[in-house]
């Protein structure tokens, strides 16, 4: 019976105020949206790291005219070397084949490039790659090397940018979460204001504290899960139409983004809202209006 | 049953009225008027006795309750022993009279079926029979104000607070409800009323506490206003 009630308010407070309700579910769907993305960032960052951490290999790239002595030095030094797991050369020829098969969307590069010009190399597994640059460092030097390269460099860039868009992400959410929360607080002000008689005559008669608060609380909790699963048909939208749909290309560089992971989101979302909005909801009635 | 000691209450920041140092004993089943001028500190009394306000100083206690050391949790519990009715009677619109009695029950939990058998009978108690379903708009002041003493009393409560009932109501339906309210008094329910309608409490004959300035100036039993 007093469910019934308790519900019938709160559907009842959110439509009387249905503009401010609306505003409150958008702005708590984009900030969650964002809070989704920057999760997900945050999860695929080290999902790369870890996908890369055993595949990462410096590269020790030959001089053009470097002589097969030489060449059979450094690769036995190379493969006596402390850091080194693996080693595996790579002839002109092979880099070409590997040039061709990288770029084979792009015939006209292809067509422009000399199978001269590309150097042979020591592709090198390392026991642990962060100590790349000390290897990186014995080699660099030495006759016969043109150049030597870590490929975690290249992915520190990849990462950088990662992690610019996590940051940029979790700010946004940040800042739509501050406004949501305010909006949160105002609809709970508004609401109460409208129910001042009721609220009136039910601390009048002595009805439990709980049970005057629970229809203001269960409205800011309501929109917070609306807001939630806005949220997270957005992400599911995005993993669709632009990680697996228009810039697939772009994401079939790193591992993908899994569906589970984009599932977990949400419980998270819906959970993490719900609980902010109910505690932003019952401080407001605590303190802003004494209900 | 009620009994103030040394009770204190200023408003530094606001004029709203103080009382000072009211001593006061309140038997159980007693009638007792509180009278005084606009701004003598009667209305206070009966927000400090809902526990709406806290005394600066001094002890209130209801029943067996220190009201001025209740836990805030508690205070609930506390003023489902207590029934109150206004001058601007306090109705819910957009309810009809029996759902506003039943209101009051559904919101501390009583079971509906408590409410279907109880409503009816305080409805006609108060001299309502009949009219359960009308909304208070289709109401007379007086009936009106009779939906309220019904739910204030629906909880049987050991002690009903009345703060100026009479003072939207003609003198005729005024006489009406202070029959109503002395009925109620025979059932050995508390009564404290505050009020400056002088016929009522000459007619009556009941308790008289008169306030001034916040204190207490006269105590007598079947007084008269004065």
């Amino acid at each position: 019976m007093r469910a019934k009630y308790v519900m019938s308010e709160v559907f009842l407070g959110l439509w009387r105020n249905i503009s401010m309700t609306v505003a409150m579910i958008i702005t708590m769907a984009v900030s969650l949206t964002m809070l989704g993305a920057g999760l997900l960032l945050y999860n695929q960052v080290d999902v790369i790291e870890e996908y890369y951490q055993t595949n990462l290999e410096v590269v020790i790239y030959l001089d053009r005219d470097v002589t097969e002595e030489v060449t059979a030095q450094i690769e036995s030094d190379l493969k006596s070397n402390q850091y080194v797991a693996q080693v595996e050369y790579e002839s002109q020829d092979k880099a070409w084949e590997r040039f061709q098969e990288t770029f084979k969307e792009s015939e006209e590069l292809v067509a422009t490039v000399n199978p001269e010009v590309l150097p042979a190399a020591f592709r090198v597994k390392m026991k642990d790659i962060n100590d790349a640059d000390a290897l990186i460092g014995e080699f660099v030097d030495r006759e016969g090397v043109y150049q030597a390269t870590n490929q975690k460099d290249i992915l520190q860039q990849v990462f950088d940018i990662l992690g610019g868009a996590q940051r940029l992400t979790l700010i946004v959410a940040l800042v739509q979460g501050v406004a949501a929360l305010m909006l949160v607080a105002n609809t709970i002000q508004v609401a109460a204001y409208s129910r001042r008689r009721e609220v009136a005559i039910m601390k009048l008669v002595g009805a439990p504290n709980w049970f005057v608060q629970a229809p203001f609380v269960m409205e800011a909790v309501f929109a917070g899960v609306i807001g939630a699963l806005f949220a997270f048909g957005t992400l599911i939208a995005a993993k669709v139409f632009v990680i697996d749909g228009q810039f697939s290309d772009l994401f079939n560089l790193m591992p993908p983004v899994e569906w589970n992971s984009v599932l977990l989101l949400l419980p998270i979302l819906a959970g993490i809202s719900a609980v902010i909005s109910a505690v932003t909801a019952w401080i407001t009635l605590r303190f802003n209006i004494k209900v | 049953m009620i009994q103030l000691e040394g009770v204190t209450k200023h408003y530094p920041r606001s004029n709203r009225p103080s009382v000072e140092d009211v001593n006061v004993f309140i038997d159980k089943g007693e009638f007792v008027f509180f009278i005084g001028p606009t701004g003598a500190g009667k209305s206070t009394i009966i927000k400090l006795l809902l526990r709406e306000e806290v005394p600066d100083k001094g002890k209130i206690s209801v029943g067996d309750m220190d009201v001025t050391k209740l836990r805030r949790w508690k205070v609930p519990a506390y003023r489902r022993s207590i029934g109150c009715v206004f001058q601007d009677f306090r109705l819910l619109p957009n309810r009809t009279a029996a759902e506003n009695v039943a209101f009051a029950l559904e919101v501390i939990g009583k079971p509906r079926s408590v409410a279907r058998r109880v409503v009816p009978e305080v409805l006609e108690l108060v001299g309502l029979g009949g009219k359960e379903h009308r909304y208070p708009h289709e109401l007379s002041g007086g009936e009106q104000q009779r939906v309220a003493v019904a739910r204030a009393f629906v909880n049987r409560p050991l002690l009903l607070l009345a703060d100026e009932p009479t003072g939207n109501l003609d003198p005729d339906t005024s006489i009406e409800i202070m029959r109503l309210l002395d009925r109620i008094s025979r059932t050995g329910t508390t009564i404290v009323m505050v009020t400056h309608d002088s016929n009522i409490v000459n007619q009556m004959r009941r308790r008289v506490i008169e306030i001034e300035n916040g204190q207490i100036v006269r105590d007598q039993a079947r007084g008269v206003y004065g």
